[in-house]
């Protein structure tokens, strides 16, 4: 089992209240508007996911969450702390993890290197220190590989573990990030469509894992997925945005019963 | 703890406690986990089966019990058998990768009312035929990832129980001597484990083994092995089958020697070569596929590495199994070997996790002589045995110095062996034979002869000379000739198979006057000496046909029937006419099974004029099949197919005896 560090577990929000609160946000680009005067919320231990049509602004809303963006309009409220700008390394040492649509891993690199550097932002020796691999840095760096290794474990890729990631087939290379994602022991983890891509089997094991990182660590998770039986599974609640909207909030038998959804993304049995 | 060492060691609670006090310091089991090698000395084992024994009395499990064991080959699951085995409770290791269905049939027909488990897989697989198992009623698992939600009445970890069995331990003397007391109950003919067979021919059938039995077996063996408790193996096995249970589980306790457990089990090959075992057990499939492996990155390297490769692998290839048999060798090949080995063989060994194999065997299907010597020649001692589950494993083992890829070796110590005249049906006496199969009287009265020798189902003969044993095939599928003589025709097929350009044979003779096969060239070997030679071919027909090719494999047939000529009881049975069949054999056409095994029945009805053709004279014949396409679209082939004629050779025997 991961060990959740302390400074994520003294924070006083309880399972079921909001995480991450989202108002009002607007984005835009030039004259385009992405995202326009969403509104949601994220609750701590759930599975919430954010669907809807190809250019919804799904992606552009998470990248709005984790500071890869700023929206011109609106606030986020994390943890209880509101504030209109963030920016990704104040996100990511705040306990937000995320993986990338398209994989961004390092494709030279080993898988256990790779994973390593979801370590980085908790290494707290200097660089000096680090290249001198000596003393405070090694029993550092022992600690770290440690948490790896049980990310290891539980993503079962012990077998890949020396393998460039280059050389991996595409299935395991999305494993191998949403390890990199866990090793960073996040509270809110967002995964932009952790399956696509992938065949049967793939996403059978990937909402194994996603379902277990869930129920082990009590993991907040945000996703970004097309496959609605996945969705469907996987999630509490649904958010449905659609040309930069929302749509429809509510659990997966309330959006799915939703006319809007039906006739905008989901479609009609002929 | 230990009471004394001289006392009768007959059962493997009984060894185990011997282990603990003559080599307690000693590493017995070794696991990678999070990427490090842990260890465990025999002493702390013993005390973790203890504890976990105790704590498995607690939860109700009592003398005759039988606990179903299903996963990988963790150092949890074989504590679970041994503290099964301290209270006299009776393992079943079920094959992990069992469907439900299968996995529901075993655990209801062995009476299983616990479990060991490895994970929450096997924990789901278990629940979902749970009401076809009313006996289970206690599960305990190793790895607990996914389970925490699940309801825990009848669910428990397997460190839990043994920390719980440690509390009660630690209470008072009286639950320690309650416990040795168990374990001196235990007498050598207890039952020790009940190993499923596989089940290829209907259901699986329970094979009870006996405690003493199965280490007098594993005594033999290990002596005939000069096992000892500073070898070292990787348990890579399927848990349940008897070749792991036999050779890790019984012969571990037995020499005393270390058992290492793979990280997982795609890893378990580059665990053995950071383990490097002593002695090493894999079926001929796995030795291919390394060669194959070795072979290929070969052709990737540079020039020089290529050529000194090549060079050295000939020089190991002409000298290196003498040099392994302790033959006379000139000094010059001596000296030529020893620096192979420094640049070539001793690096590749140790790439491939065999550079302190003392001992290594392969069972299991016949392995092809160019095979069996590569790893010989490099100076590892690989060596055939035969045996089966019914056996306790070892009927048969090629002792050093004595060994031959075409023959299974001599009986080893302690084992008779009879063949059945007329049948030509291997049958043996063991030490460690079977004494039935569960709750299958019927069964075992067929498979056990009154005198009480076991049927092996298996035909063979000894070897005129030597007294090794030759296997030859399935004794159900034996038949004769018209002249009376013995025909197997797996025995020609196989040596037919061995050869790269040949894919399929398929052996006719029963009832008739001589032998005659069906060939398909392999189209991967073929095609690349059509490449090499600049011979045009537009399909696997036209390919097949070809008069170059068909010389090949003349040559092919010819060098066989050379082969079977020098053995007196297969002279008879040389191939006399033969063709090469016009398309493959096919899984989707109903000629071969989804094992790739060929359906020699159906092959011979559906190209019946191919057949008639063989034994007519004649020397082409025309055939067209209906075959089906892989979208399932039926088509037709039709094709003029050539006969040839092989060349026989007189009957001559290898004892040099004038036939």
């Amino acid at each position: 089992m991961l060990h959740v560090s302390p400074q994520s577990t003294s924070a006083a929000i309880a399972k079921g209240e909001v995480l991450l609160n989202v108002e009002n946000v607007s984005l835009r680009f030039g004259g385009v508007k992405a995202i326009s005067d969403v509104s949601f919320d994220i609750r701590k231990g759930e599975v919430r996911a954010i669907i809807g049509p190809n250019g919804a602004g799904k992606t552009s809303m998470l990248n709005c969450i984790n500071g890869f963006y700023f929206p011109q309009e609106g606030h986020i409220t994390y943890k209880g702390v509101r504030r209109q700008k963030v920016r990704p390394h104040e996100a990511a040492s705040s306990g937000i993890a995320r993986t990338f649509q398209n994989v961004a891993l390092f494709k030279g690199m080993s898988t256990l290197d790779n994973i390593m550097t979801g370590r980085l932002l908790k290494m707290k020796r200097g660089f000096l220190w680090q290249c001198l691999h000596w003393g405070p840095a090694q029993a550092e760096e022992i600690a770290h590989r440690e948490t790896v290794e049980r990310v290891i474990d539980f993503l079962e890729i012990q077998a890949i573990r020396k393998t460039p990631v280059g050389r991996l087939p595409y299935g395991l290379q999305k494993r191998v990030e949403l390890g990199r994602a866990l090793a960073a022991e996040p509270e809110l983890l967002l995964l932009d469509e952790p399956m696509a891509g992938m065949n049967l089997e793939e996403k059978e094991d990937m909402c194994r894992f996603i379902l277990d990182v869930n129920q082990q660590f009590g993991t907040t998770i945000a996703l970004i997925e097309h496959d609605m039986g996945v969705v469907m599974d996987l999630s509490d609640r649904v958010v449905v945005l659609e040309y930069g909207r929302k749509i429809a909030d509510g659990t997966p038998d309330v959006v799915k019963a939703d006319q809007k959804v039906i006739d905008a993304y989901l479609g009609v049995a002929h | 703890m230990a009471q004394s060492a001289t006392e009768k060691l007959d059962t493997f609670p009984k060894l185990l406690r011997r282990n603990a006090a003559v080599r307690g310091s000693n590493t017995a089991f070794r696991h990678k986990d999070l990427g490090i090698w842990q260890s465990w000395t025999w002493a702390e084992v013993y005390e973790i089966v203890r504890a976990y024994a105790v704590g498995m009395k607690a939860l109700g499990l009592v003398r005759g019990d039988k606990v179903a064991i299903v996963g990988a080959n963790r150092p949890k699951l074989y504590w679970s058998m041994m503290a099964a085995q301290v209270l006299g409770a009776v393992p079943v290791p079920v094959y992990s990768d069992a469907i439900a269905d299968e996995l529901a049939y075993v655990l209801d027909h062995a009476e299983v009312r616990f479990a060991a488990v490895q994970d929450q897989e096997q924990v789901d697989k278990l629940l979902s035929v749970s009401e076809r198992v009313p006996r289970l009623k206690t599960m305990l698992y190793d790895w607990g990832r996914g389970l925490r939600d699940y309801d825990h009445t009848h669910l428990h970890p397997i460190e839990a129980v043994i920390a719980q069995g440690r509390a009660r331990l630690s209470e008072g003397p009286d639950v320690g001597a309650a416990l040795d007391a168990e374990i001196d109950g235990g007498t050598g003919d207890d039952l020790s484990i009940i190993l499923y067979t596989s089940g290829t021919t209907g259901r699986s059938k329970g094979v009870m083994l006996t405690a003493g039995r199965s280490i007098a077996a594993a005594t033999d063996t290990v002596a005939f092995d000069h096992l000892s408790d500073r070898d070292e193996v990787l348990a890579y096995l399927p848990l349940a089958w008897v070749g792991d249970h036999y050779l890790n589980f019984a012969q571990g306790l037995v020499a005393g020697f270390c058992t290492a457990c793979p990280e997982s089990a795609d890893t378990a090959q580059a665990d053995l070569k950071e383990i490097g075992p002593t002695f090493y057990f894999a079926p001929p499939r796995v030795f291919e596929n390394l060669l194959t492996r070795v072979m290929i990155r070969m052709e990737d390297a540079g020039s020089l590495k290529r050529r000194m490769f090549h060079h050295y692998i000939a020089v190991a290839k002409q000298w290196g199994e003498k040099i392994l048999n302790g033959q006379e060798v000139p000094l010059s090949a001596r000296l030529s070997y020893g620096l192979g080995n420094l640049l070539v063989y001793a690096p590749l060994k140790n790439a491939l996790g065999f550079s302190k194999v003392r001992t290594a065997y392969t069972a299991g299907e016949a392995i092809g002589p160019e095979l069996f010597s590569f790893y010989r020649s490099l100076g590892m001692n690989l060596k055939q045995l035969y045996g089966q589950t019914e056996a306790f494993l070892y009927v048969t083992a090629q002792p050093d110095g004595q060994i031959r890829a075409d023959t299974v070796g001599p009986a080893t110590p302690n084992v008779e062996i009879r063949i059945e005249d007329g049948t030509g049906e291997v049958l043996y006496k063991s030490p460690g034979q079977f004494i039935g199969y569960f709750k299958d009287a019927e069964k075992t009265a067929e498979t056990m002869t009154p005198d009480g020798f076991v049927r092996t189902g298996d035909a063979g003969f000894f070897e005129v000379g030597t007294g090794h044993l030759k296997i030859i095939d399935r004794a159900k599928d034996v038949s004769k000739l018209k002249s009376g003589d013995l025909f197997a025709p797996k025995y020609i097929e196989n040596r037919l198979k061995f050869y790269p350009n040949i894919k399929e044979v398929v052996a006719f003779g029963q009832g008739e006057e001589f032998v005659t096969v069906f060939i398909n060239i392999d189209l991967t070997a073929v095609g690349n000496w059509a490449e090499r030679n600049n011979v045009v071919y537009g399909s696997y027909q036209e390919l097949a046909g070809h008069p170059d090719v068909y010389s090949i494999i003349t040559a092919h047939v010819d060098a066989v029937n050379a082969q079977l000529a020098t053995e007196p009881a297969m002279a008879a049975a040389q191939i006399r006419r033969f063709l090469i069949l016009h398309k493959e054999l096919d899984a989707d056409d109903g000629e071969l099974t989804r094992t790739q095994k060929v359906r020699r029945g159906f092959v011979g009805e559906r190209y019946a004029p191919l057949v008639k053709a063989l034994y007519d004279g004649s020397s082409e014949a025309d055939i067209s099949t209906e075959v089906t396409f892989e979208d399932g679209r039926k088509g037709v082939i039709s094709a003029r197919v050539k006969v040839k004629d092989a060349t026989l050779f007189p009957a001559t025997s290898t004892t040099g005896k004038a036939a």
